[in-house]
């Protein structure tokens, strides 16, 4: 009987029922999962929030769950918000970046009375130009590594 | 699109007047949920106003309030305010969208991304064409994009070698999600405004 417990109910220290809500997304050979889902959030509230849930939608919420309480350990300040709010900075860079680019693409693009002398003169500055800005380190102090967090 | 940030970095001011508001023995909005007296160390008080209900509502009902006075003691009281803001952030999520929460808006803000390298890429090929069509010998095509999304093992980095995450490590799920909000597209959803104003 001890051997078929899920996660959960190891970690809990009862008696797997068949019906446990947590068994078929906490199996047994994953014990961390449930230990940072239930650190964060508490068994009681994961159980109420798979309950509440259709049958075939409780494995995504499992994994959202468990995804969430992880970014919550590694950063107990801002969780997985502080990953949203990355996104939306590199969001904006793209933006910018790309409004950039296409601003230089409509200088280019744009015929003049004394063309080559313009696209000449132009042409020299087109790499340092994105170039500069490809290279900016201005911003790396606001980002941080994400590919360590859920190591 | 509104970031999260906007709102839980303008907090130290209200900091102050939460304190102000304990001070005056007027139970916070945890206390009054809880329906216990607010003490005058109450570690909720600070940051759930009576003022907002609901912000205490969510972040019990998702995280459970002991686990919430943990988080917060084990955090320093300059961290407090934006843990718990990111916090509130998390449960409204999580009450508007139970099956994704957070997760949700990563996944959906992932593929603007991946959509915006995508345009960045063709709109520095169209820069290259026009580029090489102005005829100067000596202009070398850039050798780096414009914005270096590197794509390794699945992550992406941006300008200054930032990483942000998109595939777990092997013992994990796999993610993005294909993820579909259950409003109306982000239009005019939580993850656009959650807190009011635009992009």
């Amino acid at each position: 009987m001890n051997s078929s417990r899920c996660a959960a109910c190891k970690h809990l220290r009862r008696r797997c029922p068949s019906d446990c809500i947590f068994s078929p997304y906490f199996p047994s050979n994953n014990p961390r999962r449930f230990a940072y889902v239930h650190k964060i959030y508490g068994a009681s509230n994961v159980g109420k929030i798979l309950q509440d849930l259709p049958v075939n939608r409780r494995a995504e919420a499992a994994d959202s769950l468990y995804y969430e309480a992880c970014c919550r350990i590694k950063d107990p300040v801002y969780g997985c918000v502080g990953m949203i709010s990355i996104l939306h900075q590199q969001i904006y860079n793209a933006q910018c970046q790309l409004a950039m680019i296409q601003a230089e693409i409509a200088t280019l693009s744009t015929p003049s009375q004394s063309e080559d002398q313009y696209q000449f003169q132009h042409a020299e500055n087109i790499a340092p130009t994105f170039l500069t800005h490809q290279n900016g380190a201005s911003n790396s102090a606001s980002f941080y590594d994400l590919s360590t967090w859920l190591d | 699109m509104s970031s999260p940030m906007r709102y839980i970095q303008t907090g130290n001011s209200s900091y102050q007047s939460m304190a102000s508001s304990s001070s005056y023995n007027s139970p916070c909005a945890a206390c009054k949920f809880l329906r216990r007296k607010c003490m005058s160390g109450c570690i909720f008080a600070p940051y759930f106003p009576p003022e907002e209900p609901h912000k205490f509502a969510n972040v019990h009902k998702i995280f459970g309030a002991s686990n919430v006075s943990k988080l917060l003691n084990d955090l320093l009281p300059h961290q407090r305010e934006d843990a718990v803001n990111s916090l509130a952030y998390e449960a409204e999520a999580r009450v508007r969208d139970p099956v994704y929460g957070c997760v949700g808006a990563i996944s959906f803000l992932q593929r603007q991304v991946d959509r915006l390298q995508k345009e960045l890429d063709a709109a520095n090929a169209d820069l290259i064409r026009y580029a090489s069509a102005a005829a100067v010998p000596q202009v070398a095509p850039p050798r780096q994009r414009a914005m270096e999304y590197n794509r390794r093992a699945g992550n992406i980095e941006g300008n200054g070698g930032v990483a942000f995450y998109q595939t777990p490590s092997s013992d994990q799920f796999s993610f993005p999600y294909n993820y579909h909000p259950p409003w109306n597209g982000y239009g005019g959803g939580y993850y656009n405004n959650p807190h009011g104003g635009d992009i």
